[in-house]
C-alpha cells in the first residue's frame, strides 16, 4: 500500500499526517515558525521516524501563507502593471478598485500602452511595442522585480501578452512576470486584479515553495511535493511557485474534503474552528459548496472558484469579555500566543479555551489556574459560543431539513453535541488535523484548453473534455473517479471555420 | 442649483442603483460595477450629479437619451470608459447645434443605468429619473419611446479609437436598430451612444417615470436583507411584487456574440422542491424566454432575473457559469408594453419565438 504524506501550514500551527489508503497512520500538530521550514521539519520528524519513509508515495503541502500576506498584508512584493488595451478603458487603469492600503504597498508603475484584442479576435491596436520597452526602463529604474501584464481579451488570443514579456524580459533580465492569460479568464479588472495579486506574492511564494523543498531534503524524503489547489487538487510546487494565487483558498477545502473523508459523511455542513475565527462550509457529494459570484480576497475583487463559507469570530483563543451580565466572545484572540497569553499558561486573558478547561472539556495548561471560573460563567460562556454556531451554521443551510454536522479544527471542542438543525455533531478521530488529512487525499486535475476549428460545439467539447481525461490519467488519476468540474466555450468570430475556444478541466482521486 | 424637487445623489445612492439596476438588467446591460467605478473616480475628483424629476422638465427642453450599446461579454474586457458616453452626448450637441437640459438613460437595467450619470458628472447636467425601458432590452425599437412612435434619429456613435459616427435620417426605428448595430459591431460589439433627442414634452408623455428612483429603492432592500441575513431573493420579491420560478444548477450554456449581441441559451437541472424538474432560458444579452420541463413558463416582457441562490445577486448572461446555483424569478413588466402594440416591439415574437404572450402574473 503507498503512503501520502499531508501537511497543512496555518498561520498558527503546521499539522501533518502519515495517510496509507484510507488509514491515517500518524498525525501531529507543531506550532508554525515563522521561517516556515523549521516547522514543516518538526511536523515530519513527529510523524516519519515512527514509521519511515519508506514508500512514501508523495508529500502535499496546503497553506494559508499567500492568502495571509495578502489579508495582513505583509511580505508583499512592489510591482508593475502593463495593460495592453488603450485607447480603451483609460478611465479604469489597474489597481483602480483595490483598498486603499494594499495599493499603497502593491502599486509601483502602472503603464497602460496601446494593443488588446477584440472579441473577434481582431486587434484593437496593433501593439504598442516601444511603449512596452518605455514602460520597461521606467519599471526597471524604480527597481522593481515582478510585473503583471494584461491584455484585453488575452484569454482568447494571448500573443500580445507573450510578446510584451519578451520585450520586458529584454530590458529587466531578472524580473518575473505574471501573464494574466495563465490565471484567469473574461473580465479584464478581475483577471488583472489575480495577475497583480500573483505578481506580488512572487518573492514569497519562491521563498515559501523552497522552504518547504529544503525541509523534505533535510527530513531525507526523496518523494515528489505537491501544492494543493483551491479547487482540492494539487499541483507540482514549481508551478506553485510561480501562481501562488492558485492556493488562496486550499485551507478551508482540505479541511472540509479531510472531515468528508474521516467520517464518510459525503452531505453534511462542516465547521472547522481554528485559533480565531471558524469557518462553517457546506459538503455536497465530497466536494465543498462554491460561491457563486465574485470573491474578494484581502478586499480585492477576483473570480476564482472558493468554496462558499462564513467566517465567524470565534475560535480557542478568543477572548472572553463580560459586560453589564452579558458575556460576550471575540472577535479579538490570543492567536498563536496563546501559550503566553491565556490563563491556563499564568497569562492574563480569559479565553475560551481556559473555559473549556475549567468545564474540564479540555485538558491543556494548569486546570488549577482556572478552577476559581464558576460552572454558572461556563454555561454562560458555552452558551454564547453555541448561540454563535447555531446563527452561522443556519445561515449555510438551503434547506430546512436537519443535516449533519462536522465539527473539526483544534477548537471543535467548542461545538456542543447538539444544535438546532443539525441531525448530529460528528467529531471524527484525528478532527484537529483534518486539513493536513484533505492535503494527504488531493485530487489529481488535467486541463485542456485550446482552439478547434471545423467541429461541432459538442463535438469541440467533448475533444476538450478527452484531452483533459487523458491529461488527468497522465498525471495519475483513477479513471472511475473522473468528473468534468468546469467547461467553457469562447467563439472566435473572426476566424474561419465556427472557430472556438474551449477550456475543460477534469478531477478525479489518485489512483492507488 | 435651487429647482424643486432636485436629490443630489450620494455615493450611497448610487452603490444602491448599481445593485438594483444589475436586477432590472434581466441579465443583459452589463455589470453597473464598473459604472459605479468610474462614479466613484468621478465623486472623488469632487464631481456631483443631480436627479430630476421628470415634471421638473419644460415641454420644450431637450434631453439627451444616452446607453452603451453592444454585447455584455464585450463590457466585461473593453470597461466602459466615462469619457466616452460624455463624447457620445456633445458630439449629438455639435451636430443639433444645441444644448441639452438633462440627460436620461435608455434603460434602466444594467450598466446603462447608471451611464447618464457619467455623462452628467463630466457635462454639469442633470439626470432625469426616468427611462424607455424599465428594464433592459437589446434593440433600439424595443422602447416606449418607439411605441410611442416618436421621431427615431439622429443618432452618435463613440468609439475611443477616434472613430465618430452619425445615424442622421431613418425611417424607422428597426432601421436605426439596423443601421446602428452595424456601426456597433464594427467598433467591436461596443460603442457609446447618444439616442434621439426628446423634448420634455415627450419624457413626460412616454417615458417611464421614477425608475431610477425605483432601482435604488431595490438595491437598498437587497443590501438591508443582506445586513440582516434575511434572503435577499424573498426581499426582491417582496419589493417588486415577483414570481418565484425556478430553483436549480446550470448544466450547460452556449454562448455567441453574434451581430453586436450575446445569444445563447442555458439549461438548469433543479435542486429543493425542484428536484427531477429542468429548466431551459433562452436570451439575446437579456433573458427572453424560460421553459419548465419543456414548456413556456415565462416571457418577455415580463421581467426575467436569475439570481445567485445564496447571496441574491443578479447574474448576466455573460457571467453565468457551469455549476453555478441559480433562483429564476419574473417581475412585472411596464404597462406600457403589456398593450397589443407594446407586444408588438418587445413580445415572444418580436425575439423569434412563435408564443403568445401570457404573463406569469395573469394566473
Amino acid at each position: 500500500m503507498r503512503r501520502r504524506i499531508g501537511i497543512d501550514v496555518g498561520g498558527t500551527n503546521t499539522d501533518a499526517v502519515l495517510i496509507e489508503g484510507d488509514r491515517v497512520l500518524r498525525a501531529i500538530k507543531t506550532p508554525t515558525t515563522a521561517d516556515v521550514m523549521s516547522g514543516v521539519l518538526a511536523a515530519l520528524a513527529g510523524i516519519a521516524p515512527s514509521v519511515g519513509t519508506e514508500g512514501v508515495q508523495a508529500v502535499m503541502i496546503g497553506t494559508t501563507h499567500f492568502v495571509n500576506a495578502v489579508v495582513q498584508r505583509r511580505e508583499l512584493a512592489r510591482v508593475g502593471a502593463l495593460r495592453l488595451g488603450l485607447p480603451v478603458a483609460r478611465s479604469l487603469p489597474p489597481f483602480c478598485d483595490w483598498p486603499a492600503d494594499l495599493a499603497a504597498i502593491v502599486r509601483g508603475a502602472v503603464h497602460l500602452v496601446e494593443g488588446g484584442h477584440d472579441y473577434d479576435g481582431r486587434p484593437i491596436m496593433p501593439l504598442d511595442e516601444r511603449g512596452v520597452a518605455v514602460a520597461a526602463r521606467a519599471m526597471r529604474a524604480e527597481g522593481l522585480a515582478s510585473v503583471a501584464i494584461c491584455g484585453i481579451f488575452s484569454p482568447l488570443d494571448a500573443s500580445m501578452e507573450e510578446r510584451a514579456a519578451e520585450i520586458l524580459r529584454q530590458e529587466m533580465p531578472d524580473v518575473a512576470i505574471t501573464l494574466s492569460r495563465d490565471l484567469g479568464r473574461i473580465g479584464l479588472l478581475e483577471r488583472e486584479n489575480v495577475a497583480l495579486l500573483n505578481a506580488c506574492l512572487t518573492p514569497l511564494a519562491r521563498h515559501t515553495v523552497a522552504a518547504f523543498e529544503a525541509a523534505l531534503r533535510e527530513a531525507g524524503i526523496a518523494a515528489p511535493l505537491f501544492v494543493t489547489q483551491n479547487d482540492g487538487t494539487v499541483i507540482r510546487a514549481e508551478l506553485a511557485a510561480r501562481f501562488p494565487v492558485l492556493s488562496f483558498a486550499s485551507g478551508p477545502t482540505n479541511s472540509m474534503r479531510g472531515a468528508a473523508f474521516l467520517t464518510g459523511v459525503k452531505d453534511a455542513l462542516v465547521v472547522d474552528v481554528g485559533g480565531t475565527t471558524s469557518d462553517v462550509g457546506a459538503l455536497r457529494h465530497g466536494f465543498p459548496r462554491e460561491a457563486n459570484a465574485v470573491v474578494e480576497v484581502g478586499g480585492v475583487r477576483t473570480l476564482f472558484r472558493m468554496p462558499d463559507l462564513f467566517s465567524f469570530g470565534l475560535g480557542g483563543g478568543s477572548l472572553v469579555r463580560e459586560a453589564a451580565g452579558r458575556v460576550s466572545i471575540g472577535p479579538q484572540s490570543v492567536g498563536f500566543r496563546l501559550p503566553q497569553l491565556a490563563r491556563i499558561f499564568g497569562g492574563p486573558e480569559l479565553t475560551t479555551s481556559d473555559i473549556a478547561v475549567a468545564a474540564g472539556m479540555l485538558a491543556l495548561g494548569d486546570a488549577a489556574r482556572v478552577a476559581e471560573i464558576t460552572p454558572a460563567q461556563i454555561a454562560a460562556v458555552l452558551a454564547e459560543a453555541a448561540r454563535m454556531l447555531t446563527e452561522s451554521v443556519d445561515r449555510m443551510k438551503t434547506d430546512a431539513a436537519p443535516v449533519p454536522l462536522l465539527a473539526v479544527g483544534g477548537g471543535a471542542f467548542l461545538v456542543p453535541d447538539s444544535l438546532p438543525g443539525i441531525s448530529a455533531v460528528m467529531r471524527p478521530a484525528n478532527a484537529a488535523v483534518a486539513n493536513a488529512v484533505g492535503a494527504a487525499i488531493a485530487q489529481v486535475s488535467g486541463e485542456a484548453d485550446q482552439v478547434f476549428q471545423g467541429l461541432t460545439r459538442t463535438e469541440a467539447m467533448a475533444e476538450a473534455e478527452r484531452i483533459a481525461r487523458a491529461r488527468a490519467l497522465e498525471a495519475g488519476a483513477d479513471a472511475a473517479t473522473l468528473v468534468l468540474v468546469d467547461i467553457e466555450d469562447l467563439p472566435i468570430a473572426y476566424l474561419p471555420g465556427g472557430a472556438l475556444r474551449v477550456r475543460a478541466r477534469v478531477v478525479g482521486e489518485i489512483a492507488a | 442649483m435651487p429647482d424643486h424637487g432636485f436629490h443630489e445623489f450620494t455615493l450611497d445612492d448610487i452603490e444602491a442603483l448599481a445593485v438594483g439596476a444589475w436586477v432590472l438588467g434581466t441579465g443583459g446591460g452589463g455589470s453597473p460595477y464598473l459604472g459605479l467605478l468610474n462614479m466613484r473616480q468621478l465623486y472623488a475628483q469632487g464631481h456631483r450629479v443631480q436627479l430630476m424629476p421628470p415634471e421638473a422638465l419644460a415641454d420644450d427642453d431637450l434631453v439627451a437619451v444616452v446607453s452603451n450599446m453592444g454585447a455584455p461579454l464585450v463590457g466585461q474586457e473593453r470597461l466602459t470608459d466615462s469619457a466616452n458616453i460624455a463624447r457620445a452626448v456633445t458630439l449629438m450637441e455639435e451636430y443639433l447645434g444645441r444644448e441639452f437640459r438633462a440627460v436620461m438613460s435608455v434603460e434602466i437595467g444594467g450598466n446603462n443605468g447608471i451611464q447618464p450619470l457619467m455623462a452628467a458628472a463630466h457635462l454639469g447636467k442633470p439626470v432625469v429619473d426616468a427611462d424607455a425601458m424599465g428594464r433592459a432590452y437589446p434593440e433600439a425599437q424595443m422602447t416606449s419611446f418607439a411605441v410611442g412612435d416618436l421621431q427615431p434619429w439622429p443618432l452618435t456613435l463613440v468609439d475611443p479609437r477616434g472613430v465618430e459616427g452619425i445615424v442622421a435620417k431613418v425611417p424607422t426605428w428597426k432601421w436605426m436598430e439596423r443601421l446602428s448595430r452595424k456601426m456597433c459591431v464594427e467598433t467591436g460589439s461596443t460603442a457609446a451612444t447618444c439616442k434621439a433627442p426628446r423634448t420634455g414634452a415627450e419624457v413626460k408623455r412616454w417615458g417611464i417615470p421614477n425608475t431610477t428612483t425605483q432601482a435604488m429603492a431595490l438595491g437598498r432592500a437587497i443590501r438591508l436583507a443582506q445586513r440582516e441575513h434575511r434572503d435577499p431573493i424573498q426581499a426582491i420579491l417582496d419589493a417588486e411584487d415577483g414570481r418565484m420560478l425556478f430553483r436549480g444548477k446550470v448544466t450547460d450554456l452556449a454562448r455567441r456574440t453574434t451581430e453586436g449581441f450575446l445569444r445563447g441559451t442555458t439549461t438548469l437541472e433543479g435542486l429543493d422542491e425542484w428536484r427531477g424538474h429542468g429548466f431551459a432560458l433562452a436570451f439575446q444579452n437579456e433573458w427572453a424566454v424560460g421553459w419548465l420541463d419543456g414548456v413556456a413558463r415565462v416571457m418577455t416582457p415580463d421581467l426575467i432575473c436569475v439570481l445567485d441562490s445564496v447571496t441574491g445577486e443578479a447574474i448576466g448572461t455573460e457571467t453565468l457559469r457551469y455549476g453555478q446555483r441559480v433562483t429564476v424569478i419574473a417581475l412585472r413588466a411596464p404597462a406600457v408594453f403589456l398593450t397589443p402594440r407594446g407586444l408588438d416591439f418587445v413580445g415572444p415574437r418580436a425575439f423569434g419565438y412563435d408564443l403568445d404572450f401570457v404573463s406569469v402574473f395573469a394566473a
